[in-house]
């Protein structure tokens, strides 16, 4: 077996006994993943169970506790500044508020990261600019306009076209559908996909959109509050398809899967969770 | 039960809830305490993180001069303003005293002394931290709220580089330029109401001036707000990239920059007074007349 086999069959993200823990309070427990070399993971969950955070982890923006993350055979905790800006721009983010630089118009947002570090000249950063903003569906006369000029939508699509400028080997999308009207997402979810087809990347997806999920997702893995669990249960509660999520019998899955209150307004009432 | 083993409960229950009430006040006095310690450990760190980039890395022309352009030029206007009327208030305030002891050419050199040395640093400073200061703690408040400094650490630029530095080197050097600015003001200003309006002998006023302060009390009117404004940056910008979610965390971002920086202004002053005066002595034993 060659060592590009090697490389290829082991996962590019490892995760191993990560543990977020913000003061008192721990946001992530233990949590055990690998994410595969073109894999879209979608992670699902309600909010404040700690997808953002684990992502943000994934990225080094936010640093465990204790556990380990290893990115294509080189472990996170191990880098100094320079080669974790390396790493970084083999990433691609997009925030869930699209997170653009509001003093900067379009295509200086876009730019950005290529102006950064001056890969480019002048002329290709210009090129690039348009040809992914074409690729998220954008007309090229908004290049001049600042982000506050911009739809919702618009400006999520402008975000991708940002995380995409850097060609990344990995895209992390931030609740990429919150926000925004059915038919839109649809348009994110498709842009998901085509991304997908165009260019090899793995994708990580946090989402609390189940036809999210299912549409744009190899593998699917559930996290649940840390409030809501018992001292030794798992906080990944399914880990698999989109499509097998739906036999599950675990009532907390089911209960997320099919969006049910439930007795949640008790609960909260009570202050539970 | 007797009535005396009533009171002796009642006793011991007024102990017990004293003996809590003391326990929670050390209780939270600690964590205060604690608190206090932790922010400010924090924003040394904070402090040497940029000086090392500082050191390290020349920032880009394109993210220097904005921040230029807002602290200096933006700011010119009102420290110009301040200083003019501080300026004119001091010889308000104290040409009654002196006239009465027909000392009032004397003005001269109570007015310029204390605009070079204290009121114009100082006050052009507190001045600053309220325009530059929280403008910055607001900027990367909203920056930080809505993922924009996280956008810019996940694209390979460091957030502290890119933000902070421009900040502080544009403070660094518009904030003495604009205490220059403002004790100019104020000696204009003071030299106008005295002369013109209380009718002042110009040239005894001048003379006295010239006679009472000298190069190194404007070297430490200068020396202090090269330090003011090094604390408007930095307590600004640690504000802001610490700034809780929310319109409220702005805010209260904004507003603690300017406290914190003021606060740092006056107790700076003090140390550095006595810090300029002791080196005074040191170089000049017997006075100067000249420096």
């Amino acid at each position: 077996m060659s060592t590009k086999d090697t490389s290829d069959q082991a996962p590019l993200i490892d995760i191993q006994n990560l543990t977020i823990r913000f003061g008192a309070q721990t946001v992530l427990r233990n949590i055990t993943l690998s994410v595969s070399r073109g894999e879209t993971l979608a992670i699902i969950g309600e909010s404040g169970c700690g997808k953002t955070v684990l992502m943000k982890t994934i990225i080094g923006l936010i640093r465990p506790t204790s556990g380990s993350i290893t990115f294509d055979g080189q472990s996170l905790a191990d880098l100094n500044e320079k080669q974790m800006t390396q790493l970084r721009m083999r990433f691609g983010f997009v925030f869930q508020g699209a997170a653009l630089f509001d003093s900067m118009t379009v295509a200086q947002n876009i730019a950005f990261p290529l102006r950064q570090h001056n890969i480019r000249t002048p002329s290709e950063v210009q090129e690039t600019v348009v040809k992914r903003l074409s690729e998220v569906g954008l007309p090229e006369s908004i290049i001049n306009k600042k982000p506050a000029e911009l739809s919702g939508g618009m400006r999520k699509r402008v975000g991708l076209a940002r995380a995409l400028a850097m060609a990344p080997e990995v895209i992390l999308y931030d609740e990429p559908t919150t926000g925004l009207d059915p038919i839109m997402s649809d348009v994110i979810n498709e842009l998901i996909l085509r991304t997908r087809s165009h260019n090899p990347v793995t994708s990580i997806v946090v989402t609390h959109d189940m036809r999210t999920a299912t549409k744009v997702a190899d593998r699917v893995i559930m996290l649940y509050p840390l409030t809501r669990l018992e001292r030794d249960d798992p906080q990944i509660l399914y880990d698999g398809t989109p499509n097998s999520i739906e036999q599950i019998s675990d009532e907390r899955v089911t209960q997320f899967v099919h969006g049910e209150a439930r007795t949640r307004i008790e609960e909260m009432a009570l202050g539970i969770g | 039960m007797t009535p005396g083993a009533e009171t002796t409960a009642e006793k011991s229950g007024l102990i017990a809830k004293l003996y809590l009430w003391l326990v929670n006040s050390v209780a939270d006095i600690g964590a205060i305490a604690l608190d206090w310690i932790t922010s400010v450990g924090s924003v040394f760190f904070f402090s040497m993180q940029t000086i090392s980039w500082l050191i390290t890395r020349v920032p880009k022309k394109e993210t220097l001069l904005p921040n230029f352009y807002q602290v200096g030029v933006r700011s010119l206007p009102v420290v110009a303003l301040t200083g003019t009327f501080i300026g004119m208030v001091l010889a308000v305030q104290s040409y009654s005293q002196f006239a009465h002891i027909g000392m009032q050419t004397r003005l001269g050199g109570v007015i310029n002394m204390s605009l070079v040395t204290e009121l114009g640093p100082v006050l052009a400073g507190t001045m600053l931290a309220g325009r530059v200061g929280s403008a910055m703690a607001a900027e990367l408040g909203t920056m930080r709220v809505t993922e924009q400094i996280d956008a810019l650490a996940s694209m390979g630029s460091n957030p502290i580089q890119y933000l902070v530095v421009p900040r502080l080197l544009a403070c660094l050097c518009l904030i003495p330029a604009l205490t220059v600015v403002a004790v100019f003001m104020g000696v204009v200003g003071g030299a106008f109401y005295s002369i013109f309006i209380l009718d002042i002998d110009a040239f005894y006023y001048w003379h006295n001036s010239r006679s009472v302060v000298g190069l190194y009390d404007l070297f430490s009117g200068i020396f202090k707000s090269l330090f003011f404004g090094i604390a408007i940056a930095l307590l600004g910008c640690y504000r802001g990239f610490h700034c809780d979610p929310g319109a409220e965390g702005v805010g209260r971002a904004a507003t603690a920059a300017f406290v914190h920086a003021f606060v740092a202004i006056i107790v700076l002053d003090l140390f550095l007074g006595i810090l300029l005066i002791g080196i005074h002595k040191m170089i000049w034993p017997a006075g100067s007349y000249i420096f």
